[in-house]
């Protein structure tokens, strides 16, 4: 590691202000940090810094998703071999494998694209990298189907980057969760591509064997089979978005986020409440709706439920910031998901645009929070004076 | 004759609307037709021709009448010669455009609550001499057709493959056809048209410093 630091270190007097490349010093800052913790401080007023700057922070949620997109890749390979019927035959590893090699380009693709675009736009400014995108970069492939066309996930990373985040000024400044932005663009350009029952399961050429569904079990459960089978869904063996079908490489990811103290776990805890009252209140009008009669627990195995109150409620910057705000945005989440996942036959997953919707709405929560605890204070100051 | 017909100060009347003061990225009026017939190009084009004759020639009649409209009823009449021009739109193109008035549907009678229209006869016509009038209408048609056509332009041909009706995208790309290609679907929504005039208007402020906030 030693060279690099040298390399970085020898580099620096080239990009200073007023040498030759100084045009490339948001590039050199940006790579600089990359590798290592950097020795600044504040230099005026009263600040205090700990270690951990914005990339180690993002470092630990790429961290939290690895169980997500190791099974991820897992399953993929698994549903292959299982569509064409050679399971049986099929060792550990040439199921990971074969996971792995289609999983890879999509990571690729949205690291090449999405950095890409932060570079540029970076240098055109003459400001830092800004460096939100790590994680962004991991969470566009985990929520894509896995026969989605690469170019369309680079179409609409870059869709998502340059109109979510670079218009509203960057990391920590846009409105919605970029990595979800990016999914519904795609999922309101190409419809084919991203529902229906064909795009869950890689068949890599080869002919399916007779029988061969290839639909989710929500799929399923709208039209009217409710034979979930719940151990598989909950380790992660069923067809879906890449890395949203394990419930529990999903746990392991938000034990990380919760013990880092990094994701939140009032949003997480409130966002599964929120579905388990909607859920129950659905049950309650059931009638002879296989759909709707779902229990509550088993909303929360299938689909991308799970893996959105985990990895995308919690984004700090498009979530609510006030505590108490946080539990109702998260209890929104919830209860929109399962509203829209059984209710709306338009949209058979509700978890993606009930949180860019309660994204939208998070700053005016916020608002209510802190006018409402002012307006306590001030009632507090009057009858004391 | 103080000036002459094409003098300097005409000729920006014809110019600035197509540039630095464009009705739609500028003054952003007239946007809701921007988004709702520019999902192709035929239709855009037709209605920014519309719309340039309207303004045009109600430019022309107000500011002929501007010393005879008593000043408390001036929108009642401006409005009164917009629908009157509106309506003789209308049925011309109900005349000899028949499947493109058909796909404009209500907008072209909605031209009489666009915004440019009732911006340019109070701003302009009731002060102004008629030949510049039909100047500005001229130009303001113009800038609004420009931006509609460019948004036209993007929409059809990633929305439908298509320019002006004419297959650009061959049919042999598309996945239903053994290809890799799909039209973006988004296109035709209007949200993309929304987002299309964002940057248009985000590249034309990125190049003429004056038009930034500070």
């Amino acid at each position: 590691m030693k060279f690099i630091q040298k390399f970085f270190e020898n580099t620096k007097p080239f990009v200073q202000k007023g040498a030759k490349y100084h045009w490339l010093h948001s590039t050199h800052d940006g790579l600089f940090t990359l590798f290592f913790v950097q020795k600044n401080t504040s230099k005026s007023g009263s600040h205090i810094h700990d270690f951990i700057d914005l990339k180690r922070t993002m470092g630990l949620v790429v961290l939290a998703l690895i169980p997500a997109l190791l099974m991820g890749m897992y399953n993929t390979g698994y549903q292959h071999f299982a569509a064409v019927g050679e399971l049986a035959s099929a060792s550990f590893w040439q199921i990971f494998f074969y996971g792995f090699l289609r999983v890879m380009p999509f990571i690729m693709v949205s690291y090449i694209v999405g950095l890409g675009i932060e570079f540029v736009f970076a240098q055109l400014r003459g400001h830092e990298i800004q460096e939100g995108f790590l994680v962004s970069g991991i969470l566009i492939p985990l929520i894509m189907p896995i026969n989605t066309p690469l170019w369309m996930v680079a179409i609409s990373t870059a869709f998502a980057v340059v109109f979510v985040k670079e218009v509203f000024g960057g990391t920590g400044m846009n409105i919605w969760n970029p990595a979800l932005v990016a999914r519904a663009f795609l999922f309101f350009a190409y419809p084919s591509q991203m529902s229906g029952d064909s795009v869950w399961v890689s068949l890599g050429g080869k002919q399916a064997v007779d029988g061969f569904s290839g639909a989710t079990p929500m799929a399923q459960a709208a039209a009217g089979h409710a034979n979930i089978d719940i151990w598989n869904s909950f380790i992660g063996l069923i067809p879906g978005s890449i890395g949203e079908t394990s419930t529990l490489a999903i746990l392991i990811g938000a034990a990380i986020l919760i013990i880092t103290g990094i994701g939140s776990w009032k949003i997480m805890l409130s966002t599964f409440a929120g579905g388990a009252a909607m859920g129950l209140l659905l049950n309650a009008f059931a009638g002879s709706n296989v759909y709707m009669a779902l229990p509550f627990w088993e909303h929360f195995i299938i689909g991308g439920f799970a893996f959105g109150a985990v990895f995308m409620a919690t984004d700090p910057v498009s979530g609510s910031q006030t505590e108490k705000g946080k539990w109702i945005y998260g209890f929104l989440i919830g209860v929109l998901a399962i509203m829209i996942r059984v209710v709306n036959p338009a949209y058979p997953e509700g978890m993606m645009l009930a949180i860019l919707l309660m994204n939208t709405f998070a700053p005016l929560i916020d608002h209510y929070i802190v006018e409402g605890s002012i307006k306590k204070r001030l009632k507090q100051a009057k009858v004391n004076a | 004759m103080s000036e002459g017909l094409f003098s300097k100060k005409n000729i920006g009347l014809l110019g600035n609307p197509i540039g630095s003061n464009n009705p739609i990225t500028v003054q952003v009026l007239g946007i809701c037709s921007a988004l709702a017939v520019t999902a192709q190009l035929k239709p855009a084009f037709v209605m920014a021709l519309s719309v340039t004759v309207v303004v045009a020639f109600g430019n022309v009649i107000i500011s002929l009448l501007r010393n005879t409209i008593p000043n408390r009823i001036r929108i009642i009449v401006q409005l009164v010669v917009i629908a009157a021009l509106v309506i003789i739109v209308d049925q011309f193109l109900k005349a000899f455009v028949y499947d493109v008035s058909k796909q404009l549907s209500v907008f072209v009678g909605l031209i009489i609550t666009n915004c440019i229209l009732m911006g340019r006869l109070e701003a302009f016509a009731l002060a102004n001499k008629p030949w510049p009038s039909f100047l500005d209408g001229i130009g303001n048609g113009a800038g609004y057709g420009l931006i509609l056509i460019i948004i036209a332009f993007f929409r059809e041909l990633f929305g439908s493959g298509t320019l002006w009706g004419y297959r650009i995208i061959p049919e042999s790309w598309y996945i239903a056809n053994g290809g890799f290609y799909s039209n973006n679907g988004m296109m035709i929504l209007p949200p993309m048209a929304l987002i299309t005039v964002g940057v248009i208007i985000w590249v034309q402020r990125s190049r003429n410093s004056k038009l930034q906030e500070k």
